[in-house]
């Protein structure tokens, strides 16, 4: 054998031994600091699992990207909603005054709130934008009370580590980590560009989490449950949509 | 000493015969020994990261596609939906129900594992690019082979070169090793403008990352404005692959893809000496 290719053999050896120990102590640091998301497994996970910790290193505490007042938008497009059930009728009927948001799981005293409930808490509006996966996207201003806020009131415990939140359209619930659940601009939202938050943009109740598309910010939120074990849930992928083929983290 | 044509002449004979000993100098390169050596077209580190780019690319482009189906209206600016005014509109039938497109139906929806293989296929390649682009500033590849040399930096040398395509002539000596003045500024173009301008514009649609960096949307003119250069940046890459594939067509595709794979022009050199220059 000659001389320069048994040098490049070492080297290469030598380069592939690192990668490869890199690789293996990359995943155990990632694990250990939450940053592999829930539906890490199967053939999109190395991409989905970088995504999800780059952007948990990069974006933990940034805030939402604001816009001026100027920039909301006059005509907002409301996606399409399935037909409501006769349980959302009976409730709008009502004007929304029996609708409850039950939060549980792993928090100290589980609690019903009304959406006056909601009201009496601290109140705070942001102009952020809507994000589709598909494409499209417009701005609007958010008033509500920070998910934070209900959280601390029903004495979240020290080992959650998500927050799941389910609509009242059975089959549709989503989860997103403590670092987004805490997040000041996460908001349980009742009201768009000053007034109250209309059906098809998932009035009465709707959780914005503006740093992340569309689909996160569920609606028609009537339950919200902390939990230390994402994986009893569901197909344990943290919410309905890789169940569905879609990402989990959709902050990209 | 410096060699004349006849000692190195004379050099290359007795090297034939001494090749097996240990101790003759390896690094004398002579005009001779070039002409009787078949040419290392691309080096190992070129060969990978060019197969990886194209699987990459291949998978980025086809889910783009399928991601834009969605919702194959463009806008400019901050917002854009099927409320406003859009800048263009592709003439092709959407797989939501929900955008007017015009057709009487909805192509199946494919946005799901489109949108897992196109971040995946887009971390592959931005590994890739961080080691070709380190390896290639290390080796001195970006400065040897795709850089311009200094005599190339006018119009001329570039109306020269195209007119030399045009009578279809054979490439010259130079161009054996490496590549002439419109590759090169093709391959630069691509490697530092185009797919930087692509990852750029595609960071800017993340409403994660541009909670950190706003400039990065703002800078474009908005998350829309992102998007439809995105759109057109991909249009721009598309045309550069059906450019190379035509020029590696018309210049021998056996031959060239054989270099692209092995590293060399012909078959490869018995005996991994000759490799060296």
């Amino acid at each position: 054998m000659n001389p320069i290719s048994r040098r490049k053999l070492i080297t290469m050896g030598l380069a592939a031994t690192a990668g490869a120990s890199g690789l293996i102590e990359a995943n155990r640091l990632a694990r250990r600091y939450g940053l592999v998301p829930p539906d890490s497994g199967g053939f999109f996970g190395p991409g989905e699992t970088l995504t999800y910790a780059c952007q948990r290193l990069l974006t933990a505490r940034t805030p939402a990207r604001e816009f001026p007042r100027s920039m909301i938008s006059k005509n907002p497009f409301a996606n399409e909603v399935a037909p409501p059930k006769e349980e959302f009728k009976r409730l709008q009927a009502g004007g929304f005054r029996d609708w409850r948001l039950v939060v549980d799981g792993t928090v100290a005293r589980p609690t019903s709130f009304s959406l006056a409930d909601l009201k009496s808490l601290p109140i705070h509006s942001q102009i952020t934008e809507v994000a589709c996966e598909e494409g499209w996207s417009y701005i609007a201003e958010w008033i509500g009370t920070p998910l934070s806020g209900v959280l601390r009131e029903t004495g979240v415990l020290p080992q959650s580590r998500y927050i799941v939140y389910y609509s009242i359209e059975k089959g549709l619930w989503e989860s997103i980590d403590m670092a987004d659940a805490m997040h000041p601009y996460t908001l349980l939202t009742m009201g768009m560009n000053d007034g109250d938050l209309p059906v098809p943009f998932g009035g009465p109740l709707r959780l914005r989490v503006p740093r992340q598309l569309g689909y996160k910010s569920l609606k028609y939120v009537t339950r919200i449950t902390a939990t230390d074990d994402i994986k009893k849930f569901g197909k344990g992928l943290g919410s309905v949509d890789p169940e569905y083929g879609y990402a989990w983290y959709a902050g990209i | 000493m410096p060699f004349s044509s006849e000692n190195s002449r004379e050099w290359v004979e007795r090297r034939q015969l001494t090749r097996t000993d240990p101790c003759y100098p390896r690094r004398v390169t002579t005009a001779i020994e070039v002409s009787k050596i078949r040419a290392v077209r691309h080096s190992g580190l070129v060969r990978v990261t060019h197969w990886l780019t194209l699987v990459s690319f291949v998978a980025l482009l086809v889910t783009g596609a399928e991601i834009v189906i969605s919702h194959p209206r463009f806008y400019w600016g901050e917002v854009g939906n099927v409320n406003t005014h859009p800048l263009f509109t592709l003439p092709i039938p959407a797989s939501r129900d929900t955008v007017p497109t015009g057709y009487p139906y909805v192509m199946p929806d494919q946005n799901g594992w489109s949108r897992y293989l196109h971040f995946q296929s887009a971390w592959v390649l931005v590994f890739t690019a961080l080691v070709y682009g380190i390896a290639g500033v290390v080796s001195g590849h970006f400065r040897r082979n795709l850089v311009p040399e200094r005599r190339d930096w006018t119009w001329r040398a570039y109306w020269t070169r195209i007119a030399r395509y045009l009578r279809r002539e054979p490439p010259d000596r130079s161009e054996m090793r490496s590549y002439n003045l419109l590759q090169r500024t093709a391959y630069l173009t691509v490697v530092f403008i185009l797919f930087p301008l692509m990852i750029w514009t595609g960071l800017a649609m993340s409403p994660s990352f541009t909670s950190a960096v706003p400039a990065a949307a703002a800078l474009l003119g908005g998350r829309q404005s992102a998007r439809t250069l995105h759109f057109f940046l991909s249009w721009l890459l598309l045309l550069f692959l059906v450019v190379h594939v035509t020029m590696i067509a018309l210049s021998g595709f056996g031959s060239r893809m054989r270099a692209m794979i092995t590293g060399y022009n012909g078959d490869p050199p018995e005996d991994p000496e000759e490799e060296r220059l």
